[in-house]
C-alpha cells in the first residue's frame, strides 16, 4: 500500500530520517538543558512525596483508622486507589504488547513511555495493599514462605491471586521494557558525552553490539514476550475484578466484573497516556513522532473500550432489575438516587457521554480538547471504583448493617502522595531514559522511507 | 627492520578480522549474500535496528529461544501448582464441607501467572545466556567509526579466524562490495 489518503494522518512525519531521529530523542537523555520549570515540576512532585512519606508513617504508626474505613465499609479508598493504579497500567502492556502482535506500527512511538507508565502506576498501586493492612509489618504472610509454622497463604482467595498476578505483571513489565531499552543503551553509550554517562549507559546496555545473530534471538524473545504479556493484560485485571466477584455482597458478585474491569483498565489507561503524551508532545517537540494519528487512535481505543464499560453499567441495571432478586435491583436504585447518587451522576457523565464525543473526528483530533477528555474520564473511572466499592458496601442486605463511608484528610493526603510519587518516577524516567524507543522508530523510518507513505511491512516474520 | 610480509603476518596474527560498512540494510544484505556465496563462514553482522534476513544470509537460523521459554513456562505452571497441591493436599489439608482438597479450578489462576512468569524470566535470561550478555568488551568496539553501529551505519565483520581469511584477498573481496569503508579490527 504506497497510496494513503490524505485525510488519514502519518504514523511519521515526513522528512524524518534515521540520523534525525537517534539525534533527537538521545540529545534529549544527553544535552537537553535543564530548565526551571522541569525544577519547579520535580519540585511538585517531590512536595507530594513527602505528603505521602508523612502519611504512610502516620497511618503505620496509628493503624487504619486514621482512614474513614469502618464497619460495614471496611474498604475504602485504597482499594479503589489499588484498583485504579493498576488499571493505569494496563495500557501501556496492552500498547507494548497487543498492538505488537496485531502489528499496529504507531505502537511504536509510544511504547516505551507507555510502558515506563505502566511500571510507575503498578508501584504505586502495590503499595495500597501492603498499607491497607492492620498490621503491615506482616505482609509477608500473604507469600508462601518458609515456615516453622505450617502457614501458608489461602490461595484459593482472589486476593492471594492478586499478590502473584500484581507481582508476575510488575516483573514481566518490567523484563518486556528492559529489554526494549537494551539496544537505546548501547545507543545512549556511543553519544555519550562524558566518561560517567558512557560508563552507566555501557553497563545498562549490557554490551550491546548491534549483532545480527543477537537481534535475531532478541526479536525472538521480545515477540514472545509480547505474546505473554498480552494474556496477562486479560488475567491480571480479571484476577483484580474477582476480589470483588468472588464475594456476595449485591453490586460485587456479579460474573460482568472481570471483563468490564479489563475495559475500563485499557479505558483510563488509555486517558493517562494521552494525558502523559500531549505534555510530552508539546515541552520536547516530539510532534514528528507522536503524531495526530497517535491521538486519533488512542481516541478511538477510548471510544471502543468505554462503549464497553457503558455496556457494563447496563448490563448491571438490566440484570438487577431482570433478576428479581430485591437486593440487586436496590443495589441499582440506591446507586442512583441513594446518599452516593452525586458520585452515579458523575460516572456517567465522564465515562458514558463524554466519550460519545470520540465518535468525531474533529474531537479525536483536537489536541487540547483530547487532553481535556482524558483527564475527565480519568476522574470518571476513580470515581467508577469509588462507586463500586463503597455504594455496595453502604447499603448491603440488611439495612441494621448500613453505614456511611466519610473519607478523612489522609484518605486524600495518601492518593494524592502516590499521584506525587509517580510523576517524580515519570520526570525522572523522561531526564534518564529514552522516552520513545531508538531502534524501533529507526526501523519505522527506514520502511515508510522517511515517513512519504505508510509502513511497507511491519514485524516481520520469524521462521522459528 | 622488520620485512613487510613479515609485518603483514604480525598483524594478521593481532586481528580480530576485516569489516566493511555500509549504510543502508539493502546494502548490507546484498553485501552479506556475496560473503556467504564465497564461502566464508565466521561472519557477523552489526547494525543499528534488526535487518530482516540479515543473518539468516550469513548463516544463521535456529535461534533455541522458543524452546527455552516453552520449558521455563512448564516448569513455571508444574512447579506452581505444586505448590498449590502441596500446600492443600499434603502440607494442611482442610476439610471444607466435604470438598475435595485438590480443588483444581481454584488454583488455575496462580498456575497461570506462574507459568506466565516462568516463560517471560526465561524469555530474558535465555536471550542473554545465548547471546553471551552482558559482554562489556568486544573487539569490534576497537573498530574505527563502530559507534555508528549503534545509530545509522551497518557494519559486517569477516573474522580472521575463518579458514578462507587471507588478509589481502579479504580485503579487496570487501573492497569490492562496494562499501562506504574498509576496516581492520584488532584484538
Amino acid at each position: 500500500m504506497t497510496q494513503v489518503a490524505s485525510s488519514r494522518p502519518r504514523v511519521i512525519h515526513q522528512g524524518t530520517s534515521v540520523e534525525g531521529v537517534t539525534e533527537q530523542i538521545s540529545d534529549i537523555v544527553l544535552k537537553r538543558p535543564i530548565h526551571r520549570s522541569y525544577i519547579l515540576a520535580m519540585g511538585m512532585a517531590m512536595m507530594l512525596v513527602m505528603v505521602l512519606t508523612y502519611t504512610v508513617f502516620w497511618l503505620i504508626w496509628k493503624g487504619v483508622g486514621i482512614w474513614g474505613i469502618n464497619i460495614p465499609v471496611a474498604w475504602g479508598f485504597a482499594i479503589a486507589n489499588f484498583v485504579w493504579w493498576i488499571g493505569i497500567g494496563h495500557a501501556g502492556t496492552f500498547i507494548s504488547a497487543m498492538l505488537l502482535l496485531m502489528r499496529q506500527d504507531w505502537r511504536t512511538s509510544i511504547n516505551r513511555f507507555a510502558e515506563a507508565m505502566t511500571l510507575f502506576a503498578v508501584a504505586c498501586a502495590g503499595m495500597f495493599p501492603l498499607l491497607h493492612l492492620g498490621r503491615p509489618w506482616v505482609f509477608y504472610w500473604i507469600l508462601p514462605y518458609p515456615n516453622a509454622m505450617k502457614l501458608w497463604p489461602q490461595f484459593r482467595s482472589p486476593l492471594v491471586w492478586d499478590v502473584f498476578a500484581v507481582g508476575t505483571y510488575f516483573t514481566v513489565s518490567l523484563i518486556f521494557w528492559y529489554v526494549g531499552t537494551i539496544p537505546d543503551w548501547a545507543t545512549l553509550r556511543d553519544r555519550a558525552t562524558n566518561k560517567v554517562t558512557w560508563f552507566v549507559c555501557g553497563m545498562l546496555s549490557l554490551g550491546w553490539r548491534g549483532a545480527s545473530r543477537h537481534w535475531k534471538r532478541y526479536q525472538t524473545a521480545y515477540l514472545l514476550l509480547g505474546g505473554l504479556a498480552a494474556p496477562l493484560v486479560i488475567s491480571v485485571h480479571s484476577v483484580v475484578g474477582m476480589d470483588f466477584a468472588a464475594a456476595l455482597v449485591p453490586g460485587w458478585h456479579t460474573t460482568i466484573f472481570p471483563p468490564y474491569f479489563v475495559a475500563g483498565a485499557i479505558f483510563s489507561g488509555f486517558a493517562m497516556v494521552l494525558t502523559l503524551a500531549i505534555p510530552l508532545r508539546a515541552i520536547y517537540g516530539l510532534h514528528n513522532l507522536v503524531t495526530i494519528r497517535h491521538i486519533d487512535n488512542c481516541a478511538k481505543l477510548m471510544l471502543i473500550t468505554g462503549l464497553i464499560v457503558a455496556y457494563g453499567y447496563g448490563a448491571e441495571l438490566f440484570m438487577g432489575w431482570y433478576g428479581g432478586t430485591p437486593f440487586d435491583w436496590f443495589m441499582d436504585w440506591n446507586r442512583m438516587t441513594g446518599p452516593y447518587l452525586w458520585s452515579w451522576w458523575t460516572i456517567v457523565f465522564c465515562n458514558v457521554l463524554t466519550p460519545q464525543a470520540l465518535w468525531f473526528r474533529q474531537v479525536r483530533q483536537n489536541v487540547p480538547t483530547m487532553f481535556l477528555i482524558s483527564i475527565i474520564v480519568q476522574i470518571g473511572m476513580w470515581t467508577e471504583r469509588f462507586v463500586i466499592v463503597i455504594t455496595s458496601l453502604t447499603r448491603d442486605f440488611m439495612p441494621t448493617s448500613w453505614g456511611m463511608y466519610d473519607p478523612t484528610i489522609f484518605d486524600w493526603s495518601t492518593l494524592l502522595g502516590t499521584m506525587g510519587f509517580f510523576l517524580l518516577c515519570f520526570f525522572l524516567f523522561v531526564r534518564l531514559v529514552p522516552m520513545i524507543s531508538m531502534s524501533e522508530v529507526r526501523e519505522l523510518v527506514h520502511s515508510t522511507d522517511g515517513g512519504r507513505h505508510e509502513p511497507k511491512d511491519f514485524a516481520p516474520k520469524y521462521a522459528d | 627492520m622488520p620485512t613487510e610480509t613479515e609485518q603483514s603476518q604480525a598483524a594478521a596474527h593481532r586481528l580480530y578480522g576485516m569489516a566493511a560498512s555500509f549504510d543502508s540494510p539493502e546494502a548490507i544484505l546484498a553485501a552479506a549474500e556475496k560473503i556467504h556465496a564465497a564461502g566464508y563462514r565466521r561472519t557477523e553482522g552489526y547494525t543499528p535496528y534488526a535487518v530482516e534476513g540479515l543473518c539468516e544470509s550469513l548463516g544463521f537460523h535456529h535461534t533455541g529461544i522458543p524452546l527455552m521459554v516453552f520449558v521455563g513456562g512448564i516448569v513455571g505452571g508444574l512447579g506452581g501448582y505444586f505448590m498449590l497441591w502441596y500446600a492443600n493436599v499434603v502440607s494442611y489439608p482442610w476439610n471444607i464441607g466435604g470438598k475435595t482438597p485438590n480443588s483444581w479450578p481454584a488454583f488455575i489462576p496462580i498456575s497461570f501467572e506462574m507459568t506466565i512468569l516462568g516463560a517471560a524470566t526465561m524469555a530474558l535470561f535465555g536471550m542473554l545466556i545465548l547471546n553471551g550478555l552482558p559482554s562489556p568488551y568486544h573487539p569490534m568496539f576497537r573498530a574505527p567509526t563502530f559507534e555508528l553501529a549503534s545509530q545509522t551505519r551497518f557494519f559486517v565483520c569477516i573474522e580472521a579466524a575463518d579458514p578462507q581469511f587471507d588478509l589481502e584477498r579479504t580485503r579487496e573481496f570487501l573492497m569490492s562490495l562496494d562499501p562506504l569503508a574498509v576496516m581492520e579490527v584488532p584484538w
